[in-house]
């Protein structure tokens, strides 16, 4: 049986641990509401720009814009928004599962894949994995910067527009409330073409200044763009949201494993008295 | 007196939702006044000062860049946040393929240069909407 104080260190190891991960869980409590706020905030400009561009699909452009084209898919590049660090659940891991399984089912269509990476997690799984990795974007803290996202955006959509890839992916985590999170892969590229409305007014066209193709060339890169910031900051909300619920259960099982190691503990102090005494009683009765 | 809507949204948050009698902007190709039941109209936004007139009273917010929608009822501007300019974006691109390389050591002398230079015009573009704003009042 063990002795009392191997399971004494025991107790207060584990209570260390409980200590650090009921921190954590207050850490991302509190940040999870910072990141919340941030994903509502951005949303005004996602539903505006949206409405815009469904707008300009409902116009009858003089230019039918690259980004609405359907080629014959050959190669497809998946944009994969993970987070920078771990301790967050299964929230990156079914992600990943998502991705590849996603990939596979392209492959065997005969269309390849190749990745570019939001989060040091992504990119630290695709590097083991294998496979393309074209662009990489990591460390962007609590409240990413859209800035620091046109970089990757431009690196697929510049592939997209000499013919290396024909298809694009945006993979990221949904955020449903607090305790569910849905990962999802949605097609960026072709856009999905908006159901023309049949009650539409007659024939218009916007007056474009300058030229219509140099507009709704920007236009669509930054509604694209809007799409990659919109995702990565609602994956931010996941990311605390998840992480407050690792770490919840990780206090749980903490506060569960020392119930039982106490009890433990009792049990093995009370055989050591037990044994003590008889040895007394015994030692006297010899005497 | 008629008003048309008009909503001033940037990536990070809503900037301004109401209505106007007259919309006041920078395009690409010149300064430009909106007025209500305006022809259907697409533009980008060069860095300048947004005016928005409801009756007699006016506001004015700055912005560096973007695009301006216009519907007969309504006016959209998607402000950017960002100093945007061809050669950042080139260089954010190239610093994104470097980072998958794991090249990120050595920094590039031109990214500085240009990051600098977008954020001297937008200087700028914001020191005349504080100037015209003195002038108004």
């Amino acid at each position: 049986m063990a002795n009392t104080k191997e399971v004494r260190k025991q107790i207060a190891s584990i209570k260390s641990t409980q200590k650090i991960t009921s921190a954590m869980e207050m850490v991302a409590a509190s940040k999870m509401k910072k990141t919340q706020d941030t994903m509502l905030e951005g949303r005004p400009y996602s539903l505006k720009i949206k409405d815009v561009i469904s707008h300009v699909a409902l116009a009858n452009s003089e230019y039918p814009h690259p980004f609405y084209e359907e080629r014959t898919p050959k190669k497809a590049c998946f944009i994969v928004v993970s987070s920078d660090k771990g301790l967050c659940g299964g929230l990156n891991i079914n992600l990943f599962k998502q991705v590849i399984a996603k990939s596979a089912e392209l492959n065997e269509q005969g269309i390849q894949s190749c990745f570019a990476l939001i989060g040091t997690k992504a990119a630290g799984f695709f590097k083991s994995v294998g496979g393309q990795v074209i662009a990489v974007a990591e460390k962007l803290g609590d409240k990413p910067n859209p800035d620091d996202l046109i970089g990757l955006t431009k690196v697929v959509l510049d592939m997209h527009k000499n013919g290396d890839i024909d298809q694009a992916y945006l993979c990221s985590n949904g955020f449903v409330n607090t305790m569910t999170q849905q990962p999802n892969v949605e097609q960026l590229i072709p856009l999905a073409p908006e159901e023309k409305e049949e009650s539409s007014p007659t024939q218009w066209d916007y007056i474009y200044e300058p030229e219509a193709k140099e507009l709704l060339d920007g236009l669509l890169t930054r509604y694209i763009e809007s799409l990659v910031y919109q995702a990565v900051i609602e994956n931010n909300a996941c990311e605390q949201a998840a992480k407050m619920i690792a770490m919840k259960n990780a206090t749980d099982n903490a506060g569960d494993l020392i119930k039982e190691l106490e009890l433990l503990y009792n049990n093995v102090r009370q055989a050591a008295i037990t044994q003590e005494l008889s040895e007394i009683v015994g030692g006297a009765a010899a005497v | 007196m008629s008003t048309i809507k008009i909503n001033i949204v940037s990536s990070s948050e809503e900037i301004y939702s109401g209505e106007a009698t007259m919309v006041y902007a920078t395009g690409t190709l010149g300064e430009l006044g909106i007025a209500p039941g305006h022809t259907p109209l697409l533009t980008g936004l060069a860095a300048g000062p947004v005016r928005v007139q409801n009756g007699s009273e006016e506001e004015a917010f700055f912005c560096s860049g973007g695009f301006l929608e216009v519907q007969p009822d309504l006016v959209t501007v998607l402000s950017d946040t960002a100093e945007r300019a061809e050669s950042l974006d080139e260089s954010e691109a190239i610093k994104a393929k470097e980072a998958a390389e794991q090249e990120l050591a050595n920094k590039d002398a031109s990214l500085d240069y240009a990051k600098a230079s977008a954020q001297l015009a937008e200087a700028v573009a914001r020191l005349k909407t504080i100037q015209k704003l003195r002038k108004n009042q």
